[in-house]
Order: structure tokens, then C-alpha cells, then sequence
């Protein structure tokens, strides 16, 4: 697998998360998704970028341009080394959340996307990776 | 205390050699922006200042003494005007530190003790980059003002209610649904409900490029405030790829009546409103 572009931005404020936005609308485009892979990836970063900026009180996003054979996709790694998830069965649960959101987020972001990994520790972080082939 | 009467005197004696040096050295600098200031502006403001610093630098070099109250508020008048006019920060905070070349000359022609040399030469600088700093300072501070009133200002343009026709307003999104502009939303829509009475609203969300789970909530909230109020809402612009999203999402819109686009759900509207669009007569036989 080639890695076309890796880059790295910062998640510390509710303008981030509109960055976060543009950004990967832009890259998806640059890997020629369709528009409907385009408003998912981007809407599931979107609903990533918020978690990690309310729950895991800032962090960071690496996007990475992929390649393999002919595919191509793009890689999001979200990271912030907030609380923590204690328990992410439930968390990944529709309608679970612990703010007052719908609690969609996480369990909608891993329906829009192809690849989904999640790790958390708690009083550590969480991580997670999302990935969407075209 | 020596050191300062020093600077103080020099500046004092050589005022006229350092006006001329200075004007000379801004009007050659390549941050020089001829297409906003005029030269005689220029002149103008560097005499202006040069009086206020040599009275000021007579009793200290300590900026933050009350002393140097008219000095910096000089400063604050021309740093407002070059930031409306559109001047960078290093062309603002040029026009002190180009003060820095005249005053180090006229130092070095006055001062032979070689010790005295460094010292007023380093009482000098300091004092010129506590006053360019506190330039910066204040054109940041104005470039935030501006940004912050822009902002307030895209806050009530992007929120436009427009009535359609008897008892049908229309509410426009365009941008990011972020919380501080959906409460202006929600509030504007509600208070021409009340204003016009009107029975339904549309709300058309062509212009938001992404629908997640939080504009789908304030959305959904922005309805649930208008039912209360007695009007029913229906959400259109829902194009193919945000309908998609939305599914995957597993967020719920099956309460809100939807439409694909503004002209859909206008007809919905009317029909609900017991209105009826024909074509006139004339229409008909020439089609």
C-alpha cells in the first residue's frame, strides 16, 4: 500500500472541526471519490473531529492519501489523550451518549465508512481510524 | 538615570536630522505602501510622533509610565487607520522600527565613550521594540475586532426569513450550522412565526454542505420549537448524497415531512395552506 500525502492537523477548537471538514472534502476529491463517498467521509470526520473536541477535549487528525492496486482511499487517525471510553460496546451503541448529543456520532461514522478501529484507555485516550475506499 | 538624559538630550538637540533621516528611511522602505499613504500623511505623522516621543523620553524610557500616555495613544490612532486602510503588520510596526537607523546614528555621532556608546545604544533599542511590540499588539487587536464584527455581521445576513406567500415563510441555510448561529436561526424563525402567523415554514438546506448528527439535531429541535408554536415545518434541499449520509447515520427525519427541493415542498405548502397554483388560459393554448 502507497501513501500518497500524510498530514497531520490540529483538533482544539469548533473552527478545527469546520478545517477538518474542508480538508478532507478537498483530499477526497484529490483521490477522486464520488460524491456521495465524499459527503460520507467527510460527515463521519465531522462527527469524529466533534468527539475528539468534546469528549476527548482536543487532539489531532492524521489524513492520509492511500493507494493500493487500483484504489485508492483515505485514511483518518483521530487522537486525543482525554478520559478515555470505559466501555465501548456501549458506546457503539445506537442512541448511547453521555452528552447531549443524539449518539449517533460514532456508531453512524463507522456505518459511513469502510474500515473502523477504535482503541481507548481510560485516563489515557482514544484513537480512532476510519477508512474509505473509492 | 545618566543614560536616559542622554537619549533624551540627543533626541532633543538632533530633532530636525532625525525627522528628515526617518521620513527618508520609510520612504525608501520596500514595506513603503505609496498606493495607501500619502507622503505628506506620512511626514505629517512622523513629526507628529517624533514630538511626542522627545517629550516623553525626557523623564524615562519605561513605556509603561504615564508619561507615555499620549505616546502610545499617537500610536493606537495610526495603527487603526493603517489596519482599516490594509496595511500588513510588518508595514505597520515598520514605522517605529525605521526610527531605529536614524536614532543609532545620531547616538553613534554624539556619544565617543565607547562604554556610554553601548549603553544608550542598548537603552535606545529596547525602548523601540517595547513601542514596535506594543504596535503589533495593537494591530492584532484590531484585525481581531474587525474578524469579530464581520462575524456578527455574517451572523444576521446568513439567517434571512422570507415569506413565501400567505402563511408560508422560508428559511434559507447557507454555511455551517454551528451552535451560536443555529440560536440565531431558531430565533428568527420563530419570531416571524409570530410575526406573520404563518402556518408552515421551509426550511432549505441547499447551501449546508454537510448534514451530521448535530445539524441534524438542530434541525430537528428548530422543528420540534416551531410545532409548539403552532406551525409545521418541512425541510428541503435534501440531495441525494445527504439523504444517503443520513440513513447511514441512522439519524430519524420520518416525523418531519422532506423534499428533494424548495419548488417540492413550496407546492406541499400550499396545499396544505388550501391555495392552488394554475396555469391561465392563455398559457395553455400557446403551450
Amino acid at each position: 500500500m502507497a501513501t500518497l500525502r500524510d498530514e497531520i492537523y490540529p483538533i482544539r477548537s469548533s473552527d478545527d472541526i469546520v478545517k477538518v471538514r474542508q480538508i478532507t472534502r478537498e483530499w477526497a476529491l484529490m483521490q477522486t471519490f464520488s460524491l456521495v463517498d465524499q459527503t460520507k467521509i467527510v460527515t463521519a470526520a465531522s462527527e469524529l473531529a466533534r468527539n475528539t473536541l468534546e469528549h476527548g477535549h482536543g487532539g489531532e487528525v492524521r489524513i492520509q492519501a492511500l493507494q493500493e492496486g487500483s484504489r485508492r482511499g483515505l485514511r483518518l487517525t483521530f487522537v486525543d489523550q482525554g478520559p478515555g471510553i470505559p466501555d465501548l460496546a456501549k458506546a457503539l451503541q445506537d442512541g448511547f451518549t453521555t452528552g447531549n448529543g443524539m449518539g449517533l456520532g460514532l456508531s453512524g461514522s463507522k456505518r459511513l465508512v469502510n474500515d473502523f478501529d477504535i482503541h481507548s484507555e481510560t485516563g489515557k485516550g482514544t484513537t480512532v481510524m476510519i477508512a474509505r475506499w473509492k | 538615570m545618566e543614560k536616559r538624559t542622554k537619549l533624551a538630550e540627543i533626541v532633543k538637540n538632533q530633532h530636525d536630522v532625525i525627522l528628515n533621516d526617518w521620513v527618508e528611511f520609510q520612504l525608501n522602505a520596500t514595506t513603503l505602501r505609496r498606493d495607501l499613504m500619502k507622503e505628506s500623511e506620512l511626514r505629517e505623522q512622523s513629526r507628529e510622533f517624533l514630538g511626542l516621543f522627545t517629550q516623553a523620553v525626557q523623564s524615562g524610557s519605561d513605556i509603561g509610565e504615564t508619561i507615555w500616555k499620549p505616546v502610545k495613544d499617537f500610536l493606537g490612532q495610526i495603527t487603526r487607520s493603517r489596519v482599516l486602510l490594509g496595511f500588513t503588520p510588518s508595514e505597520t510596526a515598520t514605522f517605529i522600527f525605521s526610527l531605529k537607523q536614524p536614532l543609532f546614528d545620531v547616538i553613534r555621532a554624539a556619544v565617543k565613550d565607547p562604554k556610554d556608546l553601548v549603553a544608550d545604544l542598548w537603552t535606545t533599542t529596547t525602548l523601540l521594540d517595547k513601542l514596535g511590540l506594543y504596535v503589533m499588539e495593537l494591530h492584532q487587536q484590531n484585525r481581531e475586532e474587525v474578524i469579530h464584527r464581520q462575524q456578527e455581521e455574517l451572523l444576521e445576513l446568513s439567517t434571512p426569513v422570507v415569506q413565501l406567500f400567505e402563511n408560508i415563510l422560508a428559511l434559507p441555510l447557507i454555511g455551517t450550522l454551528d451552535s451560536a448561529r443555529t440560536q440565531v436561526v431558531m430565533e428568527n424563525l420563530l419570531q416571524r412565526i409570530v410575526e406573520t402567523g404563518a402556518m408552515i415554514s421551509i426550511i432549505d438546506i441547499t447551501g449546508v454542505p454537510t448534514v451530521d448528527t448535530l445539524v441534524a439535531q438542530h434541525l430537528l429541535k428548530t422543528v420540534a420549537a416551531a410545532r409548539l408554536m403552532g406551525a409545521d415545518c418541512i425541510i428541503s434541499g435534501i440531495r441525494p448524497q445527504i439523504a444517503q449520509t443520513i440513513v447511514h447515520l441512522g439519524v430519524d427525519l420520518s416525523e418531519v415531512t422532506t423534499k428533494a427541493t424548495l419548488a417540492d415542498a413550496f407546492m406541499i405548502a400550499l396545499q396544505r395552506t388550501g391555495a392552488t397554483v394554475t396555469k391561465s388560459a392563455a398559457t395553455k393554448t400557446k403551450g
